[in-house]
């Protein structure tokens, strides 16, 4: 069953994981990873905030280094598959100018089993805000600025993000 | 000839999205002082280096075509 999931994984690789300044799909995405020997769908949407801390979001502006986002997020993928055996998986995010409650990103995973599911998706939004090369600007009535470091103000002492980073 | 890329706060920090390093080899230690020095781009910034659009420590060398791409921590999803 593995090599049937990874072949057809690498035959839609490259729709899997896509960064794009086009609106995003749940419906489509999700559908991707629909698979006859999966039970467990499961899909995560990221949309923008309007409130963080009190402050009020007037819109969100994304910038991703593009290549390297999608190599990135194909290297979730391929991180999950590696932990939960036969999980598809398929993450979408959109760049540019975006209005409150628009979706910023989509994660859709399926499963075997669901437990796994909610694991495998928890895990591909963890390591997109660790490792993905895409970076949000917040607009304010009253100003801007470029938000880094989600987590939390993690030290990486190789000086860059390692797997085991990831809760 | 090493092309730099720059991105989010560091993109406006060094007021270009691009540069070159007219240099062969270099180590991406080097490459951070080059920018601290160049850029005024140093811990504080708590960038990390990717080269041909990898992940790279401070011992990674870097020759003339690679493209060193200076990332600010990361706030996708």
């Amino acid at each position: 069953m593995q090599n049937i999931v990874d072949r057809e994984q690498k035959v839609n690789n490259f729709n899997l994981f896509r960064v794009t300044t086009e609106p995003l799909s749940m419906e489509q995405i999700t559908k991707q990873v629909i698979h006859a020997n999966n039970g467990a769908v499961l899909t995560f949407l990221g949309t923008v905030r309007e409130l963080t801390h009190g402050r009020r979001t007037h819109y969100l502006e994304y910038e991703a280094y593009v290549a390297m986002a999608e190599n990135s997020l194909r290297q979730i993928g391929e991180e999950i598959a590696d932990r939960w055996p036969n999980t598809i998986t398929a993450i979408h995010h959109r760049i540019g100018r975006l209005e409150i409650s628009d979706i910023a990103v989509v994660i859709a995973v399926s499963t075997p089993h669901r437990a796994d599911a909610y694991e495998a998706n928890r895990y591909a939004i963890e390591r997109i805000k660790q490792i993905v090369p895409i970076w949000k600007k917040e607009h304010w009535d009253d100003g801007s600025s470029w938000i880094g470091d989600q987590l939390g103000q993690i030290a990486y002492p190789t000086g860059k993000p390692e797997q085991g980073d990831c809760k | 000839m090493i092309k730099v890329l720059f991105f989010a706060h560091v993109k406006e920090k060094a007021g270009v999205y691009e540069a070159s390093i007219d240099q062969n080899l270099m180590t991406v230690a080097q490459i951070r002082a080059y920018l601290k020095t160049t850029y005024e781009i140093g811990e504080s910034d708590r960038v990390m280096i990717a080269v041909n659009e990898m992940y790279a420590d401070d011992r990674r060398e870097v020759r003339s075509g690679d493209v060193v791409a200076v990332i600010p921590p990361v706030s996708g999803g």
